[in-house]
């Protein structure tokens, strides 16, 4: 199985973070019920620059992209909008991943401290008995840290302040995403599967995957959960 | 420093540096509409969609960014600026965010225009999609409508940041390389929302001052109000709010045509002596009207009473802005203006019952039109206009009311209740319903039953217990049988 605080690829060899993966750290402070919007909202941003049209592939090597579509998202528990990327599929694994973080989090022995790791990697093809490697080359974590609150009055200064956590979170993630730094090359058709998610049918993220942390009290990890959110070969 | 660069490549990099304007154009100004924007993804590349990023294009949005461009590019020390305004139905008007795409001299020999500027420029876009949504002019637009409207106006030149007020904050959306210099795409934003009152001076009918200069301005505002709430705000529209006229509405304000970079912003900025027009729409005289008609053909029915003909009809929008009406019927004409999408109008005599949004307007009369004869739009006291509902309701109201008085103070409608028809039954719903409408007392709730004192139902309550009594076995089993 894997051990706490890694981020596990397909392989026996539980490899740490590769050494050119960067990594970004948010922490937001949310109430329970605002869990889940809050997680989707920073996960749809970072996904909808991390997500491509799909490709199609044509003779001499060239290749056509699709057209994302996007929408906008407006929270209920939050005073916060955002903009996702169209497509049912991205959206329902995210919410699948989400409401387990959040499950997780209120369950037993939690403080109502996790976080929620959103990783980016790519596939290294290796020999047979090998199986492929991962390599992860962008980590975003999402450390949460929940609140209860007593009355009306601080719900509402909470739906507040959130949203402008948000929005400061949103320039965050805009600002990284800008610097222009490492991406995986633009893969040939028979590599492509080796960088991007193929598996969605309008839309084409590079390959990811969620794994979640929940903290007790005395700030160990009591939980490590990883899952696989896309279609992959299991390791050996 | 271009010789670098093939010409393939630099026909390619201007084309993508031109099409990336105008899409940021699309953006900014569909962000502020006050609406939520949703495209569809396509698995199937359609060729159309540049940066493969499904943005739709509202046609004056891009015909106005063109203009604003006049065929040039950004460039270092030519920026492209869309400048998002809030005005209030009152006229005051506030400057809340200046978007700038610039261009500065850092190049970037190396990259390559067709793939890695292309794919930066895309993630750009994203960028500027996700950030339009943070700014506080984002929460204010989805909540425009009858207060007040938001505005852009595009311009293209020096960035005129000082209407911002003070402590006014940036946030740079992102920057990609370019062989040609560096493209940056950046917010300043107001965080001081405090009004400040840029509506003219008190004087009755004056011209504003500065309109006589909105020749030379290069740009003036668009609404990027929704039809909907336009049209309900519209609906229910009340008569005692018709002093604040024209500039009331504010949409759609015209093109005034012409670009001059040192004035770009003349029409609305604030804090200038005396004033600045609130409401650039109103033209300055004929010839600009015209010119306001050509540019936005869809403006046709909202300026067809404020268009003017002489200088004298200018004075007549400017008056009614006042709370003057010398025309109603020109004043309601100016206000009520069916609008079918952002920027398209629908003339008022095509406005039928059908198309508004008033509950079983099927079943409203049918052979008058809205606008002149709602008497919510149309109060009873302003006797030039004669609105044919309301001849006909006078003339049906003695027959088909029940109460038969036709009071002054009160509009007559005819009682057409929903699902009913008149040549079913001799007595059709509405009839029974009118006759049925005041039953009379029950008997024994009259006042008659009531004027006894309470002192004899006192009196009279131990005959009464006694009575019972001798009747407990009866009520007795009387019980039981109900168990």
């Amino acid at each position: 199985m894997v051990g706490p605080g890694r981020s596990r690829c397909c392989g026996p060899s539980g490899a740490a973070p590769a050494m050119n993966c960067r990594a970004e750290v948010l922490e937001v402070s949310v109430e329970g019920r605002q869990v889940e919007e809050a997680m989707l909202a920073v996960l749809h941003t970072i996904l909808l620059h991390r997500s491509t049209g799909k490709f199609h592939y044509k003779k001499e090597g060239t290749y056509s992209i699709g057209t994302v579509g996007t929408q906008d998202v407006d929270c209920d528990f939050i005073d916060f909008a955002y903009v996702r990327v169209s497509s049912e599929e991205l959206d329902r694994a995210l919410r699948k991943a989400v409401g387990e973080f959040k499950n997780a989090l209120r369950g037993s022995g939690s403080d109502g401290m996790g976080q929620i790791s959103l990783e980016f990697y790519q596939k290294k093809k290796s020999r047979w008995p090998f199986s492929d490697e991962c390599i992860p080359w962008e980590l975003w974590t999402i450390k949460v840290n929940v609140v209860n609150l007593a009355n009306e009055q601080e719900r509402q200064i909470c739906r507040e302040k959130v949203g402008e956590k948000l929005c400061e979170k949103t320039i965050n993630i805009v600002e990284l995403m800008n610097r222009h730094e490492y991406l995986p090359k633009m893969p040939t058709q028979s590599e492509v599967d080796n960088v991007f998610d193929t598996s969605l049918k309008d839309v084409q993220p590079y390959l990811y995957k969620i794994s979640y942390q929940i903290t007790d009290s005395l700030g160990t990890s009591v939980t490590t959960t990883m899952r696989r959110l896309i279609k992959d070969t299991l390791a050996l | 420093m271009d010789t670098d660069l093939s010409s393939q490549d630099r026909k390619d990099l201007d084309k993508f540096i031109k099409f990336f304007a105008l899409k940021t154009v699309q953006v900014i100004v569909q962000a502020r509409l006050g609406e939520k924007i949703c495209t569809r993804s396509s698995s199937s590349p359609t060729g159309s969609d540049w940066f493969n990023l499904a943005i739709k294009d509202i046609p004056e949005v891009t015909h106005e960014a063109k203009k604003a461009l006049a065929g040039q590019l950004p460039a270092v020390g030519r920026s492209m600026c869309v400048e998002i305004s809030l005005k209030t139905s009152e006229g005051d008007s506030m400057e809340l965010e200046i978007w700038c795409l610039e261009m500065n001299e850092k190049c970037d020999k190396e990259i390559k225009v067709s793939y890695t500027v292309y794919n930066r420029l895309s993630l750009l876009l994203k960028s500027l999609l996700a950030i339009t949504r943070v700014t506080p002019a984002y929460r204010l637009s989805r909540k425009q409508g009858h207060e007040y409207v938001i505005l852009y106006r595009i311009y293209f030149g020096e960035v005129q940041l000082s209407g911002l007020g003070e402590g006014f904050q940036t946030v740079r959306v992102g920057t990609v390389g370019t062989p040609v210099g560096t493209i940056t795409l950046s917010c300043a934003y107001r965080i001081n929302l405090a009004f400040m009152s840029t509506r003219a001076g008190e004087d009755n009918g004056a011209v504003y001052p500065s309109v006589e200069d909105s020749q030379e301005v290069c740009t003036t505002s668009f609404s990027t109000s929704p039809p909907s709430q336009l049209s309900s705000s519209r609906l229910s529209y009340q008569p005692a709010a018709l002093g604040v006229g024209s500039a009331d509405m504010g949409y759609p304000v015209l093109f005034a045509g012409g670009l001059n970079a040192a004035h770009p912003h003349q029409l609305i900025g604030p804090g200038k002596e005396g004033g600045v027009p609130p409401v650039p729409n109103q033209p300055a005289h004929g010839t600009q009207a015209d010119q306001e008609r050509m540019c936005t053909p869809l403006d046709g029915v909202h300026y067809s009473a404020a268009t003017p003909s002489s200088s004298e009809d200018t004075e007549t929008v400017s008056n009614s802005s006042e709370g003057k009406c010398g025309s109603p019927h020109d004043l309601l004409e100016t206000i009520f203006i069916r609008k079918v999408g952002a920027f398209v109008n629908k003339p008022i005599n095509q406005v039928t019952m059908a198309n508004l949004d008033i509950p079983f307007a099927m079943f409203a009369p049918k052979n008058v039109e809205l606008e002149d004869n709602d008497p919510m739009v149309n109060p009873p006291e302003s006797p030039e206009t004669e609105s044919p509902l309301q001849g006909s309701l006078h003339s049906e109201g003695s027959s088909g009311s029940s109460t038969g008085n036709t009071h002054d103070d009160f509009v007559m409608i005819d009682f057409k209740p929903a699902f009913s028809k008149d040549d079913i039954l001799p007595m059709d719903l509405g009839t029974f319903y009118r006759e049925f409408q005041n039953p009379p007392q029950l008997s024994s709730l009259s006042i008659d039953i009531g004027a006894q004192s309470m002192a004899e139902d006192l009196d009279s309550l131990p005959e009464k217990l006694a009575v019972h009594e001798k009747n407990v076995k009866e009520f007795d089993a009387f019980v039981e049988t109900l168990q």
